[in-house]
């Protein structure tokens, strides 16, 4: 299953014509104490870069940008009970939301994980 | 992701915050510096100590310190619990020394000054000549040898410069201001601290709430209070610049001592419903507005011979058409600085001046300046971030109860 990455420290798996989207590790570790999550309502259509959820640590609260354009499958239900999934498990439990992809091409913009290793390293 | 809303950065006059940077202009997480902020270069005495220790630096009051280092939520808990140890060297540790020290600081705080004994320490605020506040600080009278009078002031980092002008147009010939720039200033704070300081610097525990006295260490002199701004019991000691890092080991030897970051020292004070200055206070708000009436004392009052006496005593009088409360949010997502308090058809009637999660209490909590019909307990506000509205009811403070150690044991 491939791994997309942005520069804002999203990624997105894609599986099929299905996309889950969530933060890097990376950026867990950067907010700290992941108190709330705010996820898109199912449905909503999303259009690549939009704002599609929020993510607040004790310190701050900042946009999370869909990787892609879609259609919302789902929230993650579980980050309501326990925000701090996305501490702990950013790139797996922590997930923040699926959706249908309306546009795969839109993937090839992407970073792969190499690609954002090597960005990451660079900040 | 993209952060849009500020750290907790004191705000000053030439110092770019993030909160006043373009709010999408940024692809990074928090707590970094923003584009073109430029810092001087001057670290303080416990930067290499912070880094060694792996603190998350971030620009603060004009240098670096330490925001977190192993997690907001831990150390504010652990200093709950136990004992914390806090940098807070960027603060201004200023002397004033002279014959009519206290008379001539008296003109510029509504506290009795003059009245403190030795030792004795009271909380005011620098006033300007129309009752806005410059500045919130501590003043301690202090004996020295010669007899003379002397008081030491700390006041804010990111004020102190302004302050100290603004002093040096207040105080007479005789009396010398002086800003001591080759001092640390350490808090222990938690209900630990006074088993931990007392082990390395015996008799400490014979201070009370808001004393102070002078102490040695390894032939070291220090000054420690029995103060701090977390609401917990606890201390702050100055210390030479040359001898801190060497005192901060010592004191995190202590099984009950960690260092504590900025980011847990914002969330501790805010649930213990103590303002800061550069967001809950400002030269816009006054002492009555800002619900700091306590600082202006009996006689001052009756004098009424302090900066902006006047104004302040008339909003005493009337009652201030706002005020500052403290907010319960509804739900667990925070409303933080920035955010608008609105009436029923929406519109701006007060402003969130602090707002974040509560590690203690495990919710969101909120500081806000609000109309004085809705500034009671219990009132239900609403509050609007970011185009989306948010419940609230105005609580009492502290959030959660001091624990001040105000009697010998």
């Amino acid at each position: 299953m491939p791994r997309y990455f942005t520069q804002d420290h999203e990624w997105i798996d894609v599986e099929g014509e299905v996309g889950t989207v969530g933060i890097t590790e990376y950026a867990q570790g950067q907010l700290g104490d992941i108190v709330f999550v705010d996820v898109p309502a199912d449905g909503r259509d999303l259009s690549k870069g939009d704002e599609a959820a929020v993510v607040e640590s004790v310190k701050a609260a900042s946009d999370v940008y869909t990787p892609a354009s879609g259609r919302v499958l789902e929230g993650n239900p579980a980050l309501a009970d326990d925000p701090s999934l996305v501490n702990s498990d950013a790139e797996g439990e922590g997930w923040f939301f699926r959706l249908t992809l309306s546009d795969s091409s839109e993937l090839e913009e992407l970073m792969d994980e190499g690609a954002y290793e090597a960005f990451v390293a660079k900040l | 992701m993209a952060d849009h809303t500020p750290p907790i950065v004191e705000t000053r006059e030439g110092v770019p915050v993030p909160a006043e940077a373009d709010p999408r202009g940024g692809d990074l997480a928090p707590v970094v510096p923003q584009e073109g902020e430029e810092l001087p270069p001057e670290p303080l005495p416990l930067d290499a100590w912070h880094r060694a220790r792996g603190a998350r630096m971030v620009p603060f009051a004009g240098y670096h310190m330490p925001i977190q280092y192993e997690g907001i939520m831990a150390e504010h808990l652990w200093c709950r619990s136990h004992a914390g140890l806090f940098d807070v060297s960027h603060m201004g540790q200023v002397t004033v020394t002279g014959e009519g020290a206290g008379a001539a600081l008296e003109r510029v705080l509504p506290g009795d000054v003059t009245s403190l004994s030795e030792g004795r320490m009271r909380y005011s605020l620098l006033l300007a000549d129309d009752g806005g506040i410059l500045d919130d600080l501590m003043v301690t009278r202090r004996s020295v040898p010669e007899g003379a009078e002397e008081f030491y002031v700390v006041v804010n980092g990111a004020t102190k410069y302004d302050d100290l002008a603004y002093l040096l147009d207040v105080v007479p010939d005789e009396v010398t201001l002086n800003l001591a720039d080759d001092q640390a200033l350490l808090a222990l704070q938690g209900p630990e601290a006074v088993a931990a300081l007392s082990r390395v610097v015996p008799g400490v525990e014979r201070l009370v709430f808001m004393t102070a006295a002078a102490f040695d260490w390894q032939g070291h002199p220090l000054w420690i209070s029995r103060s701090g701004y977390t609401g917990e019991d606890g201390f702050e000691v100055s210390i030479p610049a040359e001898a801190a890092a060497a005192f901060a080991d010592a004191l995190c030897e202590q099984p009950e001592v960690k260092p504590i970051g900025l980011g847990a020292r914002d969330s501790l004070r805010l649930e213990a419903g103590l303002p800061l200055y550069g967001h809950d206070l400002d030269p816009g708000v006054t002492p009555i507005v800002a619900d700091l009436g306590f600082a202006l004392s009996k006689r001052r009052r009756e004098a009424a011979d302090f900066a902006g006496a006047a104004r302040v005593l008339a909003e005493r009088e009337a009652g201030p058409a706002t005020k500052r409360v403290g907010l319960l949010i509804d739900g667990r997502q925070p409303v933080r600085e920035g955010a608008d308090v609105v009436d029923a058809d929406g519109r701006p009637v007060g402003r969130v001046t602090s707002g974040g999660f509560a590690p203690s209490l495990g919710q969101p909590i909120a500081m806000a300046f609000v109309p004085a019909a809705m500034a009671a307990p219990g009132t239900v506000v609403a509050l609007s971030q970011r185009g989306r509205a948010h419940g609230a009811t105005v609580a009492p403070m502290p959030f959660v109860p001091h624990r001040y150690v105000r009697q010998r044991s």
